[in-house]
């Protein structure tokens, strides 16, 4: 099978001897159009990877920062045809683009019709935080099929025969929370964060899955830290955060972008 | 107590319904609660401890009324009413709350969180928790905890902290929500007591077996009342914890008819309704695969019923798997014909119900109708409704606007 786009940047940034930037931002928020213009920020400023989030009416994984993100999105009539059209944008601008849903809106637009409109839209693969390798029948099949990558995610309590079977069923990289919570900034990396890292590739030595550090992460120190140990350094919130703070959207589309800047640059400090 | 049939798999999988859609950081927690149930429920002392506090703390075995005088409303049909309401703390909620505080202590954790609708079972938890020691947190939907200010008290009467959920829409399902939030960054030290049989496994099951009790005892009651089975066991169905209560003992018995009685609110034809079963699709929610009110992308819709109890967009996947396979039949009630049953019960037999209960009351009197004077029908009558003298009052102008008589 050839590589898919979130394969390739993975790998240059591994060549590179950097992490991979990776930035989060719910598709439709503020609106459909200037999440595509965030988005373009967000690469501009330095982003490899960008997940487009799928707004959903109960993200139980979300802290209060990306609730209100998704909140705002679904309030601007954001539905499942406007995530593939952000998606096709994202792709664009040479980015890869992956999504990132709760499993039901998936299941509900139907699993092989979302995994074929997602590839014919220029998607890489999806994250998925509340579907568990056992529950993933029908994506793994259909996933195989429309050549996307199957992200899940390992967490600091998992077992080593979960983070064995986890890492087994991803492809792309698997998704390391770095603590046990939800998504939001934090003051400082959790520790729990290079342990699992650790664990993690003690399973993926023979497959070299990436492992990308999510959860908690928000500055430039936090991002360099991280890279230390992780092929990628995941944030959400600080870029939410950014939107929902500017008076209006040109200057958070310029804070969007300096914040990735300096993110940029933390994830090449390791 | 807790020999509830096959189901479910291995997996937590009733037919297609249930499972484990839950966070990755959860699976660890939930395996443990899991494998404490399968160690507790096989246990001489759990088993010693928690028949004592349901017989000395809760009152059980509860009562069985036959309701003869609203008999008459119901097609003349005999109509016996299963006395949950009477268990200390006013609902069912409490037996599965007892045997979830007594787990968390087996567990070692000293912390409990819970989520509630009407407060009933934040109320049963509270009770539990003061009992035993544990510190408590209730989340409760910042609109519920206006609904029902009084259960709000009382909860920090009994030592709990209680956290209005201000995001989404401020109910149930976003109680709920927050609470999977809280566990998740707490679970060293923290249990959920999740109070419905839903949820990712082991949830629905854990909870059906917790209140297998009242089933058992009501079939018991009824054989030795009327010398035979009931024609009908009728329950109202929010999540669905009462109704798998009473439901499940009667599962194998192939001549009794199961009935869950859903929240119609203004019409399950009508967007302002909770009957996830009939009005619903299935999908995915609170980590079970099940019937959801959901749009053509899967975004919840808001549910509606006068019941703050059954005001819940989905419902325990057992239910749904019930309703797939014909085992049991669900059918919406609207919150006219509740409040109808409310008012009827009051006056006929002396009981307040509960506003969810009276959900299966209107629906006995539906059944009653059907199968005539020759039929007995098993009511779950599953909480009292001294928490709904207020919204009862406002229903049928019984105060004026400032609340006086």
């Amino acid at each position: 099978m050839t590589a898919t786009t979130l394969q390739t940047k993975l790998a240059e940034a591994r060549e590179a001897g950097r992490a991979a930037l990776i930035g989060y931002l719910p598709a439709g928020f503020p609106d459909p159009d200037s999440s595509v213009r965030v988005i373009q920020a967000m690469v501009e400023g330095g982003c490899d990877v960008i997940e487009v989030g799928l707004p959903y009416s109960d993200p139980m994984m979300d802290g209060p920062t990306i609730q209100r993100a998704a909140d705002r999105a679904l309030a601007a009539g954001t539905t499942t045809e406007d995530v593939f059209r952000v998606v096709e944008a994202t792709a664009a601008t040479g980015a890869a683009a992956v999504v990132m849903s709760y499993w039901n809106p998936i299941e509900r637009y139907g699993v092989e019709r979302f995994a074929a409109n997602l590839a014919k839209a220029g998607g890489a693969g999806v994250i998925t935080p509340d579907l568990i390798p056992e529950e993933a029948g029908a994506w793994t099949a259909a996933s195989e099929a429309s050549g996307l990558d199957r992200i899940f995610l390992v967490a600091p309590s998992s077992t080593d025969r979960r983070l064995a079977m986890t890492t087994a069923a991803c492809s792309g990289f698997v998704y390391a929370a770095s603590l046990m919570g939800v998504t939001g900034t934090r003051t400082q990396v959790a520790d729990t964060a290079a342990t699992l890292v650790r664990r993690t590739r003690e399973v993926t030595r023979e497959s070299g899955l990436p492992v990308c550090v999510g959860l908690g992460i928000s500055t430039a120190a936090q991002a360099a830290e991280v890279a230390a140990y992780a092929d990628g350094v995941i944030v959400g919130a600080g870029f939410c955060q950014r939107i929902l703070d500017a008076p209006d959207l040109e200057t958070g589309l310029t804070a969007v972008r300096s914040f990735a800047e300096e993110l940029a640059g933390g994830v090449r400090d390791r | 107590m807790s020999h509830a049939g096959p189901l479910p798999d291995h997996g937590g999988h009733y037919g297609r319904f249930g499972g484990r859609f839950a966070p990755e950081a959860l699976i660890a927690a939930l395996d443990e609660v899991e494998a404490e149930w399968e160690k507790a429920k096989n246990d001489p002392a759990y088993q010693a401890e928690l028949a004592a506090l349901l017989k000395d703390y809760t009152g059980r075995p509860s009562a069985l009324s036959e309701a003869r005088n609203f008999s008459e409303h119901c097609g003349g049909a005999r109509v016996l009413l299963k006395r949950e309401d009477l268990n200390h703390t006013g609902s069912h909620k409490i037996n599965n709350v007892l045997g979830q505080a007594l787990l968390t202590r087996r567990m070692g954790k000293t912390r409990v969180i819970a989520e509630t609708g009407a407060g009933q079972h934040g109320v049963a938890t509270a009770t539990a928790c003061a009992l035993l020691g544990l510190e408590c947190v209730i989340y409760m939907g910042e609109e519920d905890t206006r609904r029902q200010a009084l259960n709000v008290a009382r909860m920090r009467m009994l030592g709990a902290e209680v956290v209005p959920v201000t995001i989404g829409s401020r109910t149930l399902k976003d109680a709920i929500n927050e609470a999977f939030r809280d566990w998740v960054a707490n679970v060293d030290r923290t249990h959920y007591l999740f109070g419905t049989v839903a949820g990712p496994h082991p949830f629905p099951k854990l909870v059906r077996d917790l209140h297998f009790v009242v089933g058992e005892e009501a079939r018991a009651q009824v054989l030795e009342r009327v010398g035979r089975l009931p024609d009908a066991v009728a329950a109202c169905v929010g999540g669905g914890s009462n109704a798998m209560a009473v439901f499940a003992a009667f599962i194998p018995d192939e001549s009794v008819a199961l009935y869950g009685f859903e929240a119609g609110g203004d019409g399950a034809d009508t967007p302002r309704t909770a009957a996830s079963i009939t009005a619903g699709s299935p999908g995915v929610f609170h980590g079970a695969r099940t019937f959801v009110l959901q749009d053509e992308f899967g975004q919840t819709l808001p549910s509606h019923s006068i019941s703050a109890g059954l005001d819940y967009p989905a419902v325990g996947p057992e239910h749904a798997y019930l309703a797939d396979t014909g085992r049991a039949s669900y059918e919406p009630i609207t919150d006219a014909e509740a409040m109808e049953a409310f008012r009827l019960l009051c006056r006929t037999e002396g009981i307040i119900p509960a506003i969810e209960s009276a959900h299966a009351l209107a629906g006995a009197r539906k059944l009653g109708e059907r199968l005539g004077p020759d039929a007995v029908i098993l009511v779950n009558l599953s909480g009292r409704g001294d928490k709904d003298v207020d919204t009862a009052a406002a229903y049928f102008g019984l105060v004026d606007t400032e609340g006086q008589a």
